[in-house]
């Protein structure tokens, strides 16, 4: 006889929330009039800041529902939070950037929100295979977002390139799903750790199978040498979409690769830590170095965002109670930052154009100087400058790689912090000294620039405050831990 | 009293902030006002603190303040608490005072420039930077006063940056400044390790217990710290920003080379004497960087025509014989320098910056002269500060330098303290040179100026004389007493009650000789030689022999040291510097760069050669995990 | 009854052409068909290896597999479709207007 199992909707009730607002969003899409479409933003929100809501309801409860298949800890709504915070400064951004280029389109919110229920299930999934669902819904709403500026050919070109790739590590990803599968009889992560606490696996087959599971994963978070999509998509994908991939995905990608390697895999972490330390070195200098030569700061950005990968790369590495914290406390900095800089780059274009060249930034001082103030603080952040949160995410995973004996590694991430200064300066220098070139590009009035200025508002208070006052933020990182499941 | 010093850096900070967001509306005068009084209140409170650190009872000699924690993760704990100690005391009365002198005097300076509000956010922000760096009770906010002060200083000294000196000036200070703090991020990074905590009080207490002495730990912790100090305080090799610095408004030179920025290194050296006590070696690197940059830049000096480009290596130059001071473990000794070079050298800068206001912004020596007839308080201030960093007793300079070269000489270093006393000579020489060329004798201003020249407003005037005062009197809480001088004994309970400082007659009476010596010969070969021949025939007959004999000195002394002086002043100038220094810089921008390019290549924009890279990744993996 | 390192090596063989596929063809359906052609090959394994484990997971397995593979399909057709009116052509190596 089969019983069916015992189901706490509660459990993935955020997760519910979401994915109806998205439901609901496509249909109202279809009997709204077209120039109402900011309701849809409007409910967007609304559905977003409610399942937050529900979110901190469930904060400190831990238990698991679908045989185990999601899992309900603070790990995970630790991170719903940071996805629900990035979804909601996308939709305010992306009022002013789709009425701006002309892509008003429904759908825009719906697959934003579906986007966000993929990374919301890869957080709080228990099984690999509900992990590579969630990848996967996150992943589909992405390639057609990167090419929602059709007919665009750039972000055709994105779209593409992202999806056959994607496609591609996808594959890697399952390969070494059913490989682990094989090795340790189950994909559940749970078991697969009380299995490898056991030593009763085929060491070959898991071996291998942790080998392509990182392929996988290291695709999703642009870790060098599965990175190269990275600055063509960013750079091709509408600016707006490009935010919400910059923080969203990465932190995703974060999520799964913390919970695996920190949990199923924990046991045999001598065999996995040079490989990821390795990577982090690699990740952070290709990163780096490569940004430097860059002239359009999408790209510039997207760069960045890899060598940023590298720097996580380093607390997953130091593992244990710290090296998590300080990850899941970077992954919220990270989101600020980089959706604060895309932001910026939306504000200061003129209508549907936009300032993609760094020179295009010569003299935004003295055009606007709040908007350039505003871009030089997170510039700093970025470089890891204090008092910003950039400086003390840094500080806070140098210190946990200390603290677990990986010293090289976080000598090797200063060096690299250092490089970085070059390529985040060179914004600077382009607003504030150098003289503009050409006429004026004087702010525009369009549809959502209250929004729009909400969004910055929210980052640089975000960028600031976590600077200043960073403990509360990191103590609630560091409970997050406390009963990861 | 001691619960408000939170202000002393508060004050800049809450100036510059009130001038970014009200600074339009207060219109020119209200910027400058306000950013002055945010500066003179925070010394105000310093004053305050240094009058209640007497008040503390006896045998206690600092307090903490903690405003709250900053970061709390796990055993890593960090607060932002203040460290009110005599040295941080004294190190913010002078950043303080000094900075507060230096915004009264650029409410003048810059007065008709486009961007005076810029200006003064900027350096109000650099001020309580400066603070910062000082009063921190650990190494992480010290780092962070450190970074910021760094960042302030590219963007002040790029003010100008339509000028592409200027800009490149700033980049180059950022960048090579840049070197220097890597170096200071991995000693605190070595320190942490080590110690397990970022406190100085903790660290300090534990170091004799974990640290061997000369051992390899302590070694690299100390050079690595200074090779920190190295890149903020300009010594050799990572000098080359100070000089290019001057492209910045005068102010801001004043304020860069007195009293802040460049002592950061020496004021981290005496802060940190516990950890470099532990490592004699690394003593002995700095005081022999220290030296050598004092005589190395003294010698360039000599050769130069522009009024702040002299002023510049010779901060550099007086910055190694702090150096040499805190090697040979004379820390009051390197303080009491610090402060009165505060004094004499923004002085020289603010003089050379009334000049520069006088003359349209003319910086060449040979197109001067004479000026002390039309800019009388400029050009006697300017001879105060002079007579200062000579030596000359009783001005300032004459009691630190002379601390100096005797704890020096009595600790074992007689060619240390040799290399120091020519120093010394050089020094009053090139200062005697600037002062007799731009000063005195026959006026060289170009005709379409010379009606023009006139004596700067008040606003910047008072600045000076206050300067002038100190940088004369200031030189007394050094005179030697029976149990120390009084700096000593106030810095006592920091830096220990070192032996070395007694007065040494002979040793003083040689190191006033050679400055007399300097200034005699600067005397001689500038303003005797220079002065109309015709007048001064007229005037006294014998002189004409001086004179003519003055012919013969200048080629003697130019056949015998200025040739192959200027030789090598020259080579370390033009081939030395832009080439094996610049060119180092370079070189790494160079290959980052080539390296970049490279990677380049490599992102083809072709979806199969991703796929390729992506398959080779996944094939080193495997072969990895499988294989190990 | 066939041991189960045959399937895995078959599986392992298919996903290698796959693998292949993809890196060697430029047309973009070809390649796009190739990734089929590896997520078959992981079906093919997890059904193997569920029967060998007596474990019905991974025949479940296979079908969320397939439900995602044919909504890739639906995307990735699309996307191609997209491709072809804009540029005329689907050869991936024509589409090189982002590098560097």
């Amino acid at each position: 006889m089969i019983t069916i199992p015992p189901v706490h909707l509660a459990v993935v009730a955020p997760l519910l929330v979401v994915g109806v607002t998205a439901l609901v969003v496509m249909l109202c899409d279809l009997v709204l009039p077209a120039n109402e479409r900011t309701w849809l933003a409007y409910l967007s929100l609304f559905g977003l800041i409610g399942a937050m809501l529900i979110g901190t309801q469930l904060w400190g409860r831990q238990t698991s529902t679908f045989s185990g298949m999601f899992l309900l800890d603070n790990f995970g709504l630790a991170l719903t939070f940071i996805f629900l915070t990035v979804a909601v400064i996308t939709v305010l951004l992306s009022v002013a950037y789709t009425s701006d280029r002309g892509l008003v389109r429904g759908e825009f919110y719906a697959l934003i929100l579906f986007a966000v229920m993929g990374m919301m299930i890869m957080a709080t999934a228990g099984d690999l295979i509900v992990v590579f669902l969630g990848i996967e819904l996150l992943s589909l709403p992405l390639y057609v977002l990167s090419g929602f500026a059709r007919p665009a050919r750039d972000s055709i070109e994105a779209a593409l390139k992202y999806f056959l790739l994607g496609a591609f590590a996808s594959g890697f990803l399952l390969y070494g799903i059913v490989l682990i599968f094989g090795a340790t009889g189950s994909t559940n992560l749970l078991q697969i750790a009380s299995v490898l606490t056991k030593g009763a696996h085929n060491s070959v087959m898991l071996y291998a199978g942790i080998a392509l599971l990182l392929v996988g994963l290291g695709f999703k978070v642009s870790v060098v040498p599965f990175h190269q999509w990275t600055p063509d998509v960013y750079e091709g994908a509408p600016t707006a979409v490009t935010a919400f991939m910059v923080a969203g995905t990465k932190a995703a990608g974060f999520a799964v690769l913390l919970r695996i390697l920190l949990v199923a895999v924990l046991p045999v972490r001598d065999v996995w830590l040079p490989a990821i330390a390795i990577l982090a070195v690699v990740t952070m200098t290709v990163g780096n170095v490569t940004a430097i030569a860059q002239q359009n700061i999408k790209r510039m950005l997207a760069y960045s965002s890899i060598a940023h990968a590298g720097y996580i790369l380093v607390a997953v590495a130091a593992g244990g109670a710290a090296g998590t914290s300080s990850a899941i406390f970077y992954l919220l900095i990270y989101a600020f930052m980089n959706l604060g800089a895309f932001a910026v780059v939306i504000a200061a274009s003129r209508g549907g154009e936009e300032r993609l060249a760094i020179r295009d930034y010569a003299g935004l001082a003295r055009q606007r100087p709040v908007l350039a103030a505003i871009m030089a603080i997170f510039m700093l952040s970025l470089a890891g400058f204090p008092p910003t949160a950039g400086f003390v995410g840094k500080l806070t995973i140098f210190q946990a790689a200390v603290q677990n004996g990986l010293t090289w590694l976080a000598v090797i991430a200063v060096l690299n912090s250092v490089v970085s200064v070059f390529y985040y300066a060179r914004v600077i220098v382009f607003m504030y000294m150098r003289e503009p070139e050409g006429e004026p590009w004087p702010a525009v009035a369009g549809d959502g620039r209250r929004m729009l200025a909400l969004a910055l508002g929210i980052c640089v208070a975000g960028v600031l405050l976590l600077g200043i006052l960073p403990t509360p933020a990191y103590q609630a990182a560091q409970t997050a831990l406390l009963n990861i499941l | 009293m001691i619960h408000l010093a939170w202000l002393v850096p508060a004050l800049p900070l809450l100036g510059m902030i009130l001038n970014i967001f009200v600074g339009r509306r207060l219109g020119r005068k209200g910027v400058g006002l306000l950013a002055s009084a945010a500066v003179g209140s925070a010394f105000l409170v310093s004053l305050g603190l240094f009058i209640s650190l007497g008040g503390l009872p006896h045998g206690v000699h600092q307090a903490e303040q903690t405003l709250f924690t900053w970061i709390a993760a796990g055993s890593f704990h960090v607060t932002v608490s203040l460290l009110i100690d005599p040295l941080s005391v004294l190190m913010s009365l002078v950043v303080s005072g000094v900075g507060f002198l230096i915004h009264v005097y650029s409410i003048g300076y810059m007065e008709h420039d486009k961007d005076y509000r810029r200006f003064f956010v900027y350096l109000n922000l650099f001020v309580a930077a400066m603070l910062i760096l000082v009063l921190a009770n650990n190494f992480l906010l010290l780092y962070v006063g450190w970074e910021l002060v760094g960042l302030c200083s590219y963007l002040l000294i790029g003010f100008w940056y339509e000028k592409k000196s200027a800009a490149d000036a700033g980049k180059k200070a950022f960048l090579t400044t840049r070197i220097g703090d890597v170096g200071f991020a991995l000693g605190i990074l070595l320190i942490f390790v080590t110690f397990g905590t970022l406190d100085y009080s903790a660290v300090f207490s534990q170091a004799p217990k974990l640290l061997q002495v000369g051992g390899t730990t302590a070694t690299m912790i100390t050079l690595l710290l200074f090779v920190g100090a190295i890149g903020k305080s300009a010594q050799i090799p990572l000098y080359v920003w100070l000089p290019d610095a001057m492209e910045g408004p005068t102010p801001v030179s004043a304020l860069i080379h007195a009293a802040t920025m460049v002592t950061a290194g020496v004021f981290m050296v005496t802060r940190t004497h516990v950890l470099f006590e532990l490592a004699p070696f690394s003593q002995s690197v700095v005081a022999i960087i220290g030296t050598l940059t004092a005589f190395y830049a003294a010698t360039i000096a000599l050769t130069q025509m522009d009024i702040k480009r002299v002023l510049a290596y010779s901060t550099i130059s007086q910055l190694g014989y702090m150096f040499l001071a805190v090697g040979v473990a004379a820390y009051s000794a390197g303080i009491f320098h610090l402060m009165t070079h505060a004094f004499f050298k923004a002085l020289l800068f603010m003089g050379a910056g009334s000049v520069m206001h006088a003359l349209d912004g003319e910086t060449d020596m040979r197109r001067m002269g004479g000026l002390i007839r039309k800019m009388p308080l400029t050009g006697w201030t300017f001879v105060v500060a002079w007579l200062a960093i000579s030596g000359v007793p009783p001005f300032s300079g004459f009691f630190s330098k002379d601390e100096i070269l005797a704890a020096a000489y009595h600790a074992g270093h007689p060619i240390l303290w040799l290399i120091g006393l020519i120093t010394a000579g050089l020094t009053s020489f090139y200062i005697g040179r600037q002062v007799f060329l731009t000063f005195f004798g026959r006026s060289r201003v170009a005709p379409d100026l010379e009606p023009h020249v006139h004596e700067s407003p008040s606003v910047m005037t008072w600045p000076l004389l206050a300067l002038a005062l100190l940088a004369a009197v200031a030189g007394f809480v050094g005179l030697p007493s029976a149990n120390g001088s009084l700096i000593q004994s106030f810095l006592s309970p920091v830096v220990g009650g070192e032996g070395g400082g007694s007065f040494d007659l002979l040793l003083a009476l040689l190191s006033t000789g050679v400055g007399l010596t300097g200034i005699f010969v600067a005397w001689l070969m500038y303003s005797a030689g220079v002065v109309s021949p015709t007048r001064m025939a007229a005037r006294v007959r014998p002189l004409y022999n001086l004179l003519w004999n003055k012919y013969y000195v200048d080629e003697l002394y130019g056949f015998l040291f200025i040739r192959p002086f200027r030789r090598t002043a020259a080579f370390l100038a033009e081939i030395f510097d832009p080439w094996v220094i610049d060119g180092a810089v370079n070189a790494v921008a160079l290959v980052t760069d080539g390296a970049s390019r490279v990677i380049r290549v490599w992102e083809s924009g072709y979806v199969r050669n991703y796929a390729l890279s992506l398959l080779a990744g996944a094939v080193i993996m495997l072969a990895y995990f499988v294989l190990r | 009854m066939i041991p189960l390192s045959h399937f895995m090596i078959l599986s392992a063989v298919l996903f290698t052409i796959g693998v292949l596929g993809v890196v060697l063809r430029r047309n973009a359906i070809m390649i796009f068909m190739s990734v089929e052609l590896m997520l078959n090959a992981v079906n093919l394994a997890f059904v193997a290896l569920a029967r060998s484990l007596h474990t019905l997971d991974g025949q479940v397995f296979v079908f969320f597999v397939m439900t995602v593979a044919a909504a890739e399909v639906a995307i990735g057709l699309a996307l191609i479709v997209v491709l072809f009116r804009t540029k005329g052509t689907i050869d991936v190596d024509e589409v090189n207007l982002l590098k560097g």
